[in-house]
C-alpha cells in the first residue's frame, strides 16, 4: 500500500494525542487547576493535527462532514464520530480540573474508555480489510494501542508505565511482523484463484491492461518499501525502543530527558508506521502478477 | 446507511466468456466513451499526450499466459470490471454513505454528491474494480450502464451495458442471475461459470466462463496419411530445375 504521509501523520499523532487524553483522564499524571492546561493542550493539539492531516488524504474534502453519518456500518465513520466525542469530553474534563481544581474520577474514567475506543476505531479502518492480509489480523489493534499509549506515557513523564509499555510494544511489534510476513500466503490467494485459471495450469501475466501506471498500481501495488524491509525494521526498533529504554532506565526524569526520549521514540514510530503501509500487500496486485 | 440489502429482487450482472474473448479492448474503449459522457463526473486522463499517461477506466483487459502441466501454453484475455458482489465490502466501509447497493437490482453504485474521495472502498475491493478519478476527486466504478439499461430514450436493443453491446466476439453477456431461466444463469450452469477469488467471501455476481483446454492430441490416423508432395510442378518446377542446373 502507498505510504501516504497524511495517513502516517494521522495515525501516529492522533493516536498519541488520544492516548495522552486517556492517561490524563486516569490521573497519570494527576494535574489539576491551571497546571492541567499545557498537558491537555499538547494532547488535544496532537490529536487535532493528526485529524487535520487525515483530511489532506481526501480528494474531495468538501464532503468530509458527511463522514460522520455512517457510524452504524463504517469504521472510518466511527473513527470520526468518536474522535470528536473524545475531544469534547476531554475538554469537559479539563474544564472541571481548571474550574474546580480537582480530578474528576468518573469523567476521567470515561475519557480513558472513549479515547481508547477512538484509537481502536483507527486501527479497525485497516484491520477490517480482508484484501490486505497483513493488516487483517488480531495483532493490528494492539500495535496501534501500544504505540499510542507508549508515546503518550513517555511525553507525560510516566517513566515506569513507559518502560513497561516499551517492553510490551517490542514483543507485539515483532510478533506483528512475524505473523504478517506469513499472512498473505497463508490465506491462499494466488494469481490462479484471482483469475480462476488454475484449472488450466500455472498462470502469469502476459500483457498488462495498460502500458503506464494507474490509480490501482500507485495506491495498492507499492513495492519499493520491501527492498530494505529488514534494515528499516532494525533502525525502526532501535529508535522505537532500543534507545529510549536505556535512557529511561539510567537517567533521572527531567523535562529535557522526556522530550529527547519522546523524539527518538517518535522517529522510530514514524519508521514503523511507514513500514506498516509500505510493506502491506493488497490482493489486487495478483491481477498484475505483482505483490 | 451504507449497509447492504439483505437480498435484492434482481441480481443484474455480466457473464464473460474467456473462451471467446480475443482481447481487442473494444469493451474498454466503449465503456470509457459511454461513461465519460454519461453518469456522474467524466473519466479524466492525466498527462494523456505526455511521458506518463494514465487515466480512469471502469473496465480493463488483462492478458495471461497459462502453462498446463503438459503441452503448450495458452493465452487468455481477461476483461475485468466491477463484479457487483452480493456481499460487497466496498459498500460497508464507506463513511459518507456515497457507496450503496441497490435493493431492486443489486447494482453497486457511488453517489458522487456524497463521496469525499477517501479511497477506502478501493482498498476494500479485492478486484481493483474502483478507481479514483484524480480530476473530479470522486470514486468511479462500473454502473452496469444504469443509464442505458433502463433508458427509454434509446432503442430497446441498445438497453444493455456499453461493453456488452460493443463486443465484436460476443464474449460478454448481460442479464439477471436471480432468474434461473435467464441466458446468463443457463450459461453459468452449463459451462461451470466461476467466481473470482471466492476465498474473499464477497459473493460476486459476475461470472467467468472458463476457456476450453487446447486440443493437443494429433489424430492417431495422421501417420498413415499420404504425404503431401512438396516438389513444385509446372512452371515453378521448370524454374526450380533450371536454377539448380546453373
Amino acid at each position: 500500500m502507498h505510504p501516504a504521509p497524511s495517513v502516517i501523520i494521522f495515525t501516529v499523532l492522533s493516536g498519541i494525542g488520544f492516548a495522552m487524553l486517556a492517561l490524563l483522564g486516569i490521573g497519570q499524571p494527576e494535574v489539576n487547576g491551571f497546571e492541567a492546561i499545557p498537558y491537555y493542550f499538547v494532547g488535544i493539539t496532537l490529536a487535532v493535527i493528526g485529524l487535520l492531516a487525515s483530511v489532506f488524504h481526501l480528494k474531495n474534502p468538501k464532503n468530509a462532514i458527511k463522514a460522520f453519518s455512517q457510524f452504524r456500518s463504517s469504521w472510518l465513520s466511527r473513527e470520526g464520530v468518536f474522535a470528536v466525542i473524545s475531544l469534547v469530553q476531554s475538554t469537559f474534563v479539563l474544564a472541571i480540573k481548571v474550574v474546580f481544581g480537582f480530578h474528576p474520577l468518573l469523567s476521567g474514567g470515561v475519557s480513558l474508555i472513549i479515547c481508547s475506543f477512538t484509537i481502536f476505531t483507527t486501527a479497525m479502518i485497516y484491520t477490517q480489510l480482508k484484501t490486505v492480509p497483513r493488516w487483517n489480523q488480531w495483532l493490528t489493534p494492539f500495535v496501534f494501542f501500544l504505540s499510542s499509549y507508549t508515546g503518550a506515557a513517555i511525553i507525560l513523564g510516566q517513566v515506569l508505565l513507559g518502560f513497561l509499555l516499551l517492553l510490551m510494544l517490542t514483543v507485539v511489534q515483532i510478533a506483528y511482523w512475524i505473523i504478517g510476513d506469513r499472512a498473505f500466503s497463508k490465506r491462499g490467494h494466488t494469481i490462479e484463484t484471482a483469475t480462476g485459471l488454475g484449472r488450466l495450469g500455472k498462470a502469469r501475466e502476459f500483457e498488462p491492461p495498460h502500458t503506464g501506471q494507474n490509480y490501482l498500481l500507485n495506491e495498492m501495488v507499492y513495492v519499493v518499501g520491501r527492498k530494505h524491509s529488514i534494515k528499516l525494521r532494525t533502525i525502526g526498533m532501535l529508535f522505537l525502543v532500543g534507545l529510549p529504554l536505556p535512557i529511561l532506565w539510567f537517567f533521572n526524569v527531567s523535562f529535557a530527558m522526556v522530550v529527547s526520549v519522546f523524539c527518538l521514540h517518535l522517529v522510530g514510530l514514524f519508521i514503523c508506521r511507514w513500514l506498516f503501509f509500505a510493506e502491506a500487500e493488497h490482493v489486487v496486485g495478483l491481477y498484475y502478477d505483482k505483490r | 446507511m451504507t449497509s447492504l440489502p439483505n437480498s435484492t429482487d434482481k441480481k443484474l450482472g455480466l457473464v464473460i466468456d474467456l473462451d471467446i474473448c480475443v482481447g481487442c479492448h473494444a469493451c474498454v474503449v466503449n465503456c470509457k466513451e459511454w461513461n465519460t459522457s454519461g453518469y456522474g463526473a467524466e473519466l479524466s486522463d492525466q498527462d494523456p499526450y505526455g511521458d506518463a499517461p494514465m487515466g480512469t477506466f471502469l473496465n480493463r483487459v488483462h492478458t495471461y499466459e497459462v502453462q498446463p502441466d503438459v503441452g503448450p501454453a495458452q493465452i487468455v484475455h481477461f476483461p475485468k470490471s466491477c463484479l457487483h458482489c452480493e456481499d460487497a465490502p466496498c459498500v460497508t466501509v464507506c463513511p459518507t454513505g456515497a457507496s450503496y447497493k441497490r435493493a431492486e437490482d443489486g447494482i453497486v453504485l457511488v453517489n458522487e454528491d456524497d463521496c469525499m474521495g477517501c479511497g477506502l472502498c478501493a482498498w476494500a475491493c479485492p478486484y481493483g474494480a474502483r478507481e479514483m478519478d484524480l480530476a473530479a476527486g470522486v470514486m468511479k466504478k462500473c454502473t452496469l450502464c444504469v443509464d442505458r439499461i433502463y433508458n427509454e430514450n434509446i432503442p430497446e436493443e441498445d438497453r444493455e451495458p456499453a461493453c456488452v453491446k460493443t463486443c465484436p466476439a460476443n464474449a460478454r453477456h448481460f442479464g439477471d442471475f436471480a432468474d434461473p431461466d435467464s441466458a446468463v444463469s443457463k450459461m453459468t450452469a452449463e459451462r461451470d461459470g466461476m467466481e473470482l477469488m471466492p476465498e474473499q467471501g464477497t459473493k460476486p455476481v459476475n461470472r467467468y466462463l472458463p476457456p476450453r483446454e487446447k486440443q493437443n492430441e494429433v489424430d492417431i490416423l495422421a501417420p498413415f496419411l499420404k504425404p503431401v508432395a512438396n516438389s513444385p510442378k509446372g512452371f515453378l518446377g521448370w524454374l526450380d530445375k533450371t536454377l539448380d542446373r546453373i
